[in-house]
């Protein structure tokens, strides 16, 4: 599902913790509880949140320690602390604020009152974000030029493609993060009748739910607080063009019914607004998930799962069409080589054999990081296996590693892709609790690639 | 899978209140909503130093109180609060099932206005209406015209419709799965 805002609240009674979780919970927020500065601290090691709720007297490590060590270089958490208290006094705010809180509230709270301070500081985060990704899409240079591969597997997505993009059938692109969903996508657009018309492009996972709503449909002046003037969504842009939703399977129920009322109706109303706007907009679609899956588990709508899958494409892991490899390498050494200002460089077989016998869990959005760091690090004009951040040691001939450490870790790294990062479900995956895949992660040193 | 929708008052309730809520809901999501005999008042759930009730307790008692698959929905006259807040006007844990509700608080004459029995039957009606919302998994919707839009005050009551706005209503369609 899209992310939720997430809040921390750390007290040590049950009741408040409990009853807060329960009126936060009725927002959609996500929430988490500890129950002493000491679980908080702990917790905040693994993990940040938008929002922390944090009781000012607490047996053992107090409020105002607790906001020190949340604050201090180890964890420096991003969230924005409220201080609880049951008895405010100047001394005890001014002393908050001055180490760094953002507020206080007194308990018990006016629901009004905790409602707006909460939504402030989640608009703002918001705000934030939206801005960020804006600049990531900006600084976002094309990522390919064109699709590689010389496979079976992709000469059937190139005939696909083809045979489907002149049409206007919606089309679900399914495959593991890092395959190139948006580079089909992509090829669609430009070779249908729209490709002179926008080709618009939503995250649907990086964004809450409340900021992807915004984003699709837009919103009138005054919809909501923060909506100072009127926004057009992606929709409205990608009008007579497409509109590609990239990880769908991540939206909430609720975007899905507004979703699939602009498919079945072709209109929508802006958030906040009366007047339906009309749009003529092909909808290409990509996931990582196992949708059917999400439908038995009642999580995605099958009526929406139909209207987007009218036509599918399955992009294949980079391991199961390994004799893409080399035609990839190739064009990536060429294209960094350009864009680096280095001398072209070749690669030699040692180190193409290496290639060759990994199993590439982040697919070719990881083989093209390895590329681009061979080259940005390498020395010679040849890239060779020391360039490479695997060594040979690691790998067998056949793909698969000698060593235990090391197989476990790659199957870690694919099963995180496979879930895009998403701990709960991994760790589901791998029968093994979040804890002990937070340690393995440590452990290994699992960085997030693309 | 659900289809039956109960109400029943905690504690002594005007029959005509509990009967509209009833109505409202049966006309609202096209099911039968029946009304279940009283439950006693909430002296147990009485916290002195508020002059309040706890919320928590009651809810408890009318989740082990509801039968099968019914989504019962409590409504009660006295004041409600959860230790975090000051009052509430409803309670429900969002898809589990059962909600509650407090008239105390709906009564023009809580804010020292004249009593005007349509405008707390239109009060009564939105606040259950967004409590059995809750209670199947809607959480709050950013229309403010929806009847889940969130309510932290009696303005925010009155400015609302009765009705789910399409979105939430599709959601609860979903969740009741009919």
């Amino acid at each position: 599902m899209a992310k939720k805002p997430s809040i921390l609240i750390i007290d040590d009674e049950l009741a408040i913790r409990e009853s807060l979780k329960d009126w936060l919970m009725e927002d959609d927020y996500e929430v988490d509880l500890a129950s002493s500065g000491e679980d908080a601290v702990a917790l905040a090691l693994k993990k940040d949140w938008e929002v922390i709720l944090l009781d000012l007297k607490m047996p053992g490590m107090d409020g105002i320690e607790t906001l020190r060590k949340l604050k201090d270089k180890e964890i420096d958490t991003k969230a924005e602390i409220i201080l609880m208290t049951a008895y405010a006094t100047i001394e005890t705010a001014v002393q908050a604020m001055k180490e760094g809180a953002f507020d206080y509230l007194v308990k018990p709270f006016d629901p009004d009152e905790v409602e707006i301070q909460i939504k402030r500081i989640i608009e703002h985060k918001e705000l934030v974000l939206e801005n960020v990704l804006l600049r990531q899409k900006l600084e976002e240079r094309s990522e390919y030029d064109e699709i590689i591969g010389k496979s079976d597997a992709m000469q059937e997505i190139f005939e696909m493609i083809s045979r489907v993009a002149p049409t206007d059938s919606t089309v679900l692109i399914t495959g593991e993060s890092g395959t190139g969903k948006e580079l089909i996508a992509q090829a669609l657009h430009g070779n249908s009748q729209r490709c002179y018309m926008p080709f618009i492009a939503v995250s649907c996972g990086a964004l809450p739910d409340s900021l992807l709503e915004s984003e699709l449909f837009g919103y009138e002046k005054g919809a909501f607080t923060g909506a100072e003037y009127t926004k057009r969504g992606r929709f409205e842009m990608a009008d007579k063009g497409t509109l590609f939703l990239d990880e769908i399977g991540d939206i909430s129920l609720k975007t899905q019914v507004d979703l699939l009322r602009v498919l079945q109706q072709k209109e929508f109303r802006r958030v906040g607004g009366q007047d339906l706007i009309k749009i003529d907009v092909r909808i290409l679609s990509a996931t990582n998930r196992n949708l059917k899956k999400a439908i038995e588990e009642r999580r995605f709508r099958d009526d929406l799962y139909y209207r987007l899958n009218v036509i599918s494409i399955h992009v294949p892991p980079l391991r199961d069409r390994k004799e893409d490899i080399s035609l990839l390498v190739e064009t990536f050494i060429h294209r960094y080589c350009l864009e680096l200002n280095k001398e072209p460089v070749k690669i030699v077989p040692s180190a193409m054999k290496l290639l060759m016998a990994y199993d590439w869990p982040g697919n070719v959005r990881e083989l093209e990081n390895v590329i681009e760091r061979a080259i940005v690090i390498g020395k010679g004009t040849e890239i060779v296996s020391e360039d490479l951040p695997f060594s040979r040691k690691e790998l067998k001939a056949d793909g698969f590693p000698k060593s235990l450490k090391m197989m476990e870790k790659i199957h870690i790294e694919r099963i995180l892709a496979e879930t895009d990062w998403n701990i709960t479900r991994a760790a589901r995956e791998l029968h093994i609790d979040r804890q002990t895949l937070y340690n393995k992660i440590e452990k290994h040193k699992i960085e997030r690639k693309g | 899978m659900t289809r039956c929708i109960a109400v029943c008052s905690i504690g002594s309730v005007d029959k005509g209140i509990l009967e509209h809520i009833a109505k409202q809901i049966s006309t609202r999501c096209g099911l039968i909503c029946e009304i279940y005999p009283e439950m006693e008042r909430p002296e147990y759930a009485y916290n002195v130093t508020r002059c309040q009730y706890d919320s928590r307790p009651i809810l408890k008692r009318l989740i082990q109180y509801c039968k099968d698959d019914t989504k019962l929905l409590g409504v009660t006259q006295v004041d409600l609060y959860v230790p975090i807040l000051k009052y509430i006007f409803g309670l429900a844990q969002v898809g589990g099932g059962c909600s509650l509700i407090s008239l105390h608080r709906l009564c023009p004459e809580f804010y020292d206005q004249p009593s005007d029995p349509a405008l707390l039957l239109e009060r009564a009606e939105k606040t259950a209406m967004h409590e059995l919302g809750h209670a199947l998994g809607l959480t709050h919707c950013r229309e403010l015209h929806c009847v889940m839009y969130s309510s932290t005050s009696i303005e925010n009551t009155d400015f609302k419709n009765p009705d789910f706005c399409p979105t939430c209503f599709e959601l609860f369609k979903w969740y009741l799965e009919i």
